[in-house]
């Protein structure tokens, strides 16, 4: 059966109720925590602001101690109520989560060292169209899935796998054209490199972004949408469930 | 293991089902179809006094498999266990319609004498029941019933049986102690040997470790996964976790109806019906 976002709410024990809303609360808290720390390493690359970049780089410690934290709440949960059906799925879902969430953190914080190298060489920086354009759907993408995740919405969720086909191309077109300036300036291949590492490390953005929201489906509808084209996922399939 | 998709609920049609006076509009999903099945309950109905506590209740028991009945109390999970070896045959307000069938053979026909069935289907209960007497005679109770046997043949049976049910390395040096000097643990494990000493094809167990410590629990449910390669098992219990630990396929009932029946690991994990994860996950109705 198909459940909703207050489902959780619904248990005779209310300590339940609350174990499972902090695991949604602390993995939001999480999120928010990861998108703002890839904003914050494009902006700094983007305006040439290392300071800003340090900071990123610095923060990526706390995203992985919230790791930890959730995925001992997981445990305790597991341990203590043995839970069962979407409760086990939420549990699930919410460790998966944290382990996709805190890879975008270290990708947010490879993004930020490049950004320090490049800014502190001093050359002129060719590809950051392709970089802030990448950023800005990916960062939707990651938005996107965990509003769907908050909200229970296979919808949404959908929309963000269907999504990550678009990066990827875009990221494959801006390959090209940065190997072109490769080849039309060798002085450029450092930075030109560094430029490939972030496109590469937001691509990678947009690839957990998918999970989070194929999690979301295997939340709600209980289908394991993971390993399948996005082509093959059967909306009605998912509309019938449950 | 038979997963295959078919749904077989009752053969009522929407009309008939609003005519029984119970709002179960979608019918019971029923997720799999036994290859072999071992017991067959159709159209089962069951009411004390005029009060209903089964209602029009299909399903197959698959054979050599454990099958966990679960659901809230008073939902007709031990009403339909015992239903299952004419248990209710004793009391005379229970009227009953429909049929069960057990290796395709009526168990309510004329031909059918109740003792026998009761030997091919046992029942162990809540609360261990051993006879007072010694631990070998309780367990060579029903074999002494049957007769024709020589002492020797007795005693491989009841060694046999104590084996099959995990009894055996702690009795065997005081098989002539009293069945009451073991603990409850053991005693249970005793009713369960003394079923089995006369080889029934299936084993019904309600509720048999609600009333055992939890390492005696996960003994009774070490020897259920034991056994099920010799006999079918059908399983009533309140604890979920359990029926999730022990059983292949989980039905589950409310209000004297079958709601949900489904291979464990799937009802467990995603189950079809609002009514089903409600109670599995402990939530209100």
């Amino acid at each position: 059966m198909d459940i909703t976002s207050d489902t959780h709410s619904q248990h005779i024990s209310r300590q339940f109720n609350q174990e499972l809303e902090e695991l949604k609360t602390h993995l939001m808290t999480m999120g928010g925590l990861v998108e703002n720390q890839v904003l914050e390493a494009v902006r700094a690359l983007l305006e040439g602001d290392s300071r800003l970049a340090e900071k990123v780089r610095d923060r990526d410690r706390q995203v992985n101690d919230m790791q930890l934290k959730i995925d001992d709440e997981c445990t305790r949960v597991l341990a203590r109520r043995q839970p069962a059906a979407s409760d086990l799925r939420l549990v699930l879902a919410v460790i998966r989560a944290t382990a996709d969430l805190e890879r975008i953190g270290d990708e947010a914080s490879k993004i930020a060292r490049n950004a320090l190298s490049l800014i502190e060489s001093g050359t002129t920086v060719r590809g950051l169209v392709e970089v802030r354009h990448i950023s800005e759907h990916v960062r939707k993408m990651l938005r996107d899935a965990l509003t769907a995740f908050a909200r229970f919405d296979t919808e949404l969720a959908l929309q963000v796998v269907r999504e990550d086909e678009a990066v990827d191309d875009e990221y494959g077109s801006a390959m090209r054209s940065l190997m072109t300036f490769m080849m039309e300036d060798n002085r450029a291949i450092g930075p030109v490199l560094s430029v490939m590492w972030i496109l590469r490390a937001l691509e990678r953005v947009g690839d957990h972004a998918d999970n989070l929201a194929e999690y979301v489906i295997y939340l709600v509808k209980g289908l394991d949408i993971r390993h399948m084209d996005p082509d093959q996922i059967d909306e009605d399939a998912l509309k019938r469930r449950g | 293991m038979p997963e295959l998709p078919l749904s077989q609920p009752s053969q009522r049609s929407d009309a008939s089902r609003l005519e029984s006076g119970r709002p179960n509009s979608a019918g019971p999903i029923i997720d799999f179809a036994p290859d072999v099945s071992c017991l067959d309950v159709e159209g089962l109905s069951l009411a004390y006094g005029g009060k209903p506590a089964l209602r029009d209740l299909t399903l197959r028991v698959p054979r050599h498999r454990v099958t966990a009945f679960i659901g809230p109390s008073g939902c007709g999970k031990s009403t339909l266990l015992r239903a299952l070896n004419r248990l209710h045959d004793l009391n005379e307000a229970v009227s009953r319609q429909g049929s069960i069938r057990l290796e395709g053979q009526e168990i309510h026909a004329p031909e059918v004498a109740v003792d026998e069935l009761r030997r091919r289907v046992g029942m162990v209960f809540q609360a261990p029941n051993p006879f007072p007497m010694s631990i070998y005679e309780n367990v060579a109770f029903g074999l002494r019933l049957q007769g024709g046997l020589t002492r020797r043949r007795m005693n491989d049976i009841v060694e046999w049986a104590l084996e099959a049910a995990a009894l055996w390395d702690e009795v065997k040096d005081r098989l002539r102690a009293s069945a009451w000097s073991l603990s409850i643990g053991q005693q249970q494990r005793l009713v369960i040997a003394r079923t089995l000493a006369v080889r029934p094809e299936v084993l019904l167990l309600d509720e048999p470790a609600s009333a055992l410590d939890p390492i005696s629990t996960l003994k009774i449910e070490e020897l259920i996964r034991s056994l099920k390669s010799q006999l079918t098992l059908v399983l009533v219990t309140h604890n979920m976790q359990q029926a999730a630990r022990v059983s292949d396929y989980t039905a589950f009932l409310h209000d004297g109806e079958l709601v949900e029946y489904a291979p464990t690991a799937s009802l467990f994990t995603n189950p079809r019906l609002a009514r089903t994860e409600n109670y599995i996950t402990g939530r209100m109705a």
